[in-house]
């Protein structure tokens, strides 16, 4: 039964993905990008953490994608500007950089995923996923990365408005 | 199993029925003979069927048919795809919001209890949150996927207000989950049993707030620059007509019916009587047996629910025909300067004062 959920949501997530990727229109890109969002968050649901599948709706599906679409929308890309940016001459030494990064962290996950099949429980609590518990670990074990996490945030924040902020003399 | 299943069936099959099927018709004309009494208008009376006008309520008749049989048109240059495919996001979150609301208690009906909400979720309040955000993109859409720079005004103008506002909303939802302790819809609802801890009382900050920022969100007058007549023709629906425009017309008919909804369940004591607890209620009517007066009380207390949604539409409808539309920098100032810190020392407030009590 649950297979049978899976499968199409991941199916059609990996096909959305594709899509974001090869799309010509940065708006396609981006609807296909909202669609690979909310099958991520079903595959959560399916993992019983309903928190966090409301959450990934709430933040990237809901704020980060209506910022995007309304810088998208603001500078008025067109799919011509699109091909431009496609074939404008590529920096070999961010290239090899970024394939570097992007190896290592399919790496870590792959390694990640190995590593939880083993130490699974074979059943769940009841509390599993639940807001109370991961409010109850994010306050008291995780409590060092999650501030940590957030003054990173709030750094980036007052970086932005002060790059944006136009020069007052 | 399968009577689970049927029980479901029945709730959704209600939902859809009360809304697409009852509100979002009669609430055009409600909003029309409304507009009417307040301008001192006599209003929607000519649509006629063998001389008979029925308080002009064929006009709902006759819009279907209009809507219907209107040319269906895509401008030149438009994105096609996404241009057919907006106004169907635009409704589909009006109507998915419903998952979550619960529109009666629970009784026992037969032997069985049965929740009268169709989707008893343990983070039902995000989901509303979660379901609002959503809603952002049919109206972004279609502004940008018609090719005309009037829409793409009205999209960027919806894209930014509904961004501002939400901050405001999400923030607001937070006083409301430190009173209650819970985000299920279901426990916030059953906790108001009692007048005295009804959301109007112990939020009454979040709930001025909550119903500014929903309008905001519908983007209704006076927060209606998205589609501002008078300015950019009509916003991000300028190239659309007959059903895909009635689509349009029929989500922010539902979104009015959702937002009385939420209202009702967070802050006014959802199904509830005042000072009439449900025990007391299935007191009265005891000599129908269990069954019987779980049933009676069940029609009373879905109807005190509706009846407090169409308390909210109608306080929507009076403040669309009497105040005037804000300027963009106004609504922008509202949410970010007054709305934003007000919601901000609400949460402090709430906290300090629940710390207080404990």
């Amino acid at each position: 039964m649950e297979l049978l959920i899976f499968y199409p949501i991941a199916g059609l997530s990996i096909a959305l993905a594709l899509g974001v990727i090869f799309n010509t229109s940065p708006v396609g890109s981006a609807m296909c990008l909202i669609g690979m969002m909310l099958g991520l968050s079903g595959i959560f649901v399916l993992l019983q953490a309903h928190f966090v599948a409301i959450l990934q709706i709430i933040i990237y599906a809901g704020a980060i994608m209506v910022l995007f679409m309304f810088v998208i929308m603001l500078l008025n890309l067109k799919e011509a500007a699109a091909a431009d940016w496609v074939t404008r001459d590529k920096n070999l030494f961010i290239s090899i950089m970024s394939g570097v990064l992007a190896i290592g962290i399919l790496y870590k996950i792959v390694d990640v995923i190995f590593m939880a099949e083993l130490n699974s429980p074979a059943t769940l609590p009841d509390s599993f996923g639940t807001v109370a518990t991961i409010g109850e670990a994010l306050f008291t074990d995780f409590v060092l990365p999650f501030e940590v996490a957030s003054l990173l945030l709030l750094a980036a924040m007052i970086g932005a408005v002060v790059l944006a902020k136009p020069k007052l003399d | 199993m399968w009577v689970d299943l049927a029980i479901t069936f029945v709730k959704i099959l209600f939902v859809l029925a009360i809304t697409v099927g009852f509100f979002a018709p009669v609430l055009t004309w409600v909003e029309r003979k409304q507009s009417a009494i307040m301008q001192d208008r006599i209003g929607a009376n000519r649509a006629d069927i063998l001389g008979f006008t029925v308080l002009g309520l064929f006009h709902i008749i006759a819009d279907a048919l209009k809507m219907f049989t209107k040319e269906d048109f895509i401008p030149q240059g438009a994105n096609k795809i996404l241009h057919t495919i907006a106004p169907i996001i635009a409704v589909v979150p009006a109507l998915l919001t419903f998952a979550v609301v619960p529109f009666g208690g629970q009784y026992t009906l037969f032997g069985k209890e049965v929740n009268l909400v169709i989707s008893d979720l343990d983070v039902g309040l995000l989901f509303v949150f979660a379901i609002a955000s959503l809603a952002t993109y049919g109206y972004v859409i279609a502004g940008w996927s018609s090719n005309n720079n009037w829409s793409l005004l009205g999209s960027m103008r919806t894209a930014s207000q509904m961004i501002s506002y939400e901050v405001t909303m999400g923030l607001t939802i937070v006083g409301v989950l430190m009173v209650y302790g819970s985000m299920k819809l279901t426990t916030i609802g059953a906790i108001q049993e009692d007048f005295f801890r009804w959301g109007l009382f112990l939020q009454p900050l979040g709930f001025v707030m909550f119903l500014a920022a929903s309008i905001a969100e519908n983007k209704r007058i006076p927060f209606d620059n998205p589609e501002a007549e008078s300015e950019i023709v009509a916003g991000y629906f300028t190239e659309y007509s007959g059903l895909k425009f009635g689509m349009f017309f029929m989500a922010e008919f539902i979104e009015m019916v959702t937002i009385g909804a939420i209202m009702t369940i967070l802050f006014f004591g959802a199904w509830h009587i005042p000072f009439l607890p449900t025990a007391t209620l299935l007191g009265w009517f005891d000599f129908f047996g269990t069954t019987g007066s779980n049933l009676i009380v069940m029609f009373i207390q879905v109807g005190v629910f509706f009846t407090k949604i169409i308390f909210f539409i109608w306080l929507q409808m009076t403040i669309r025909w009497t105040l005037p539309r804000f300027r963009y920098d106004q609504i922008m100032k509202l949410g970010w300067k007054i709305l934003l810190p007000l919601s901000l020392a609400n949460i402090l407030i709430t906290g300090i004062v629940i710390l207080v009590l404990n």
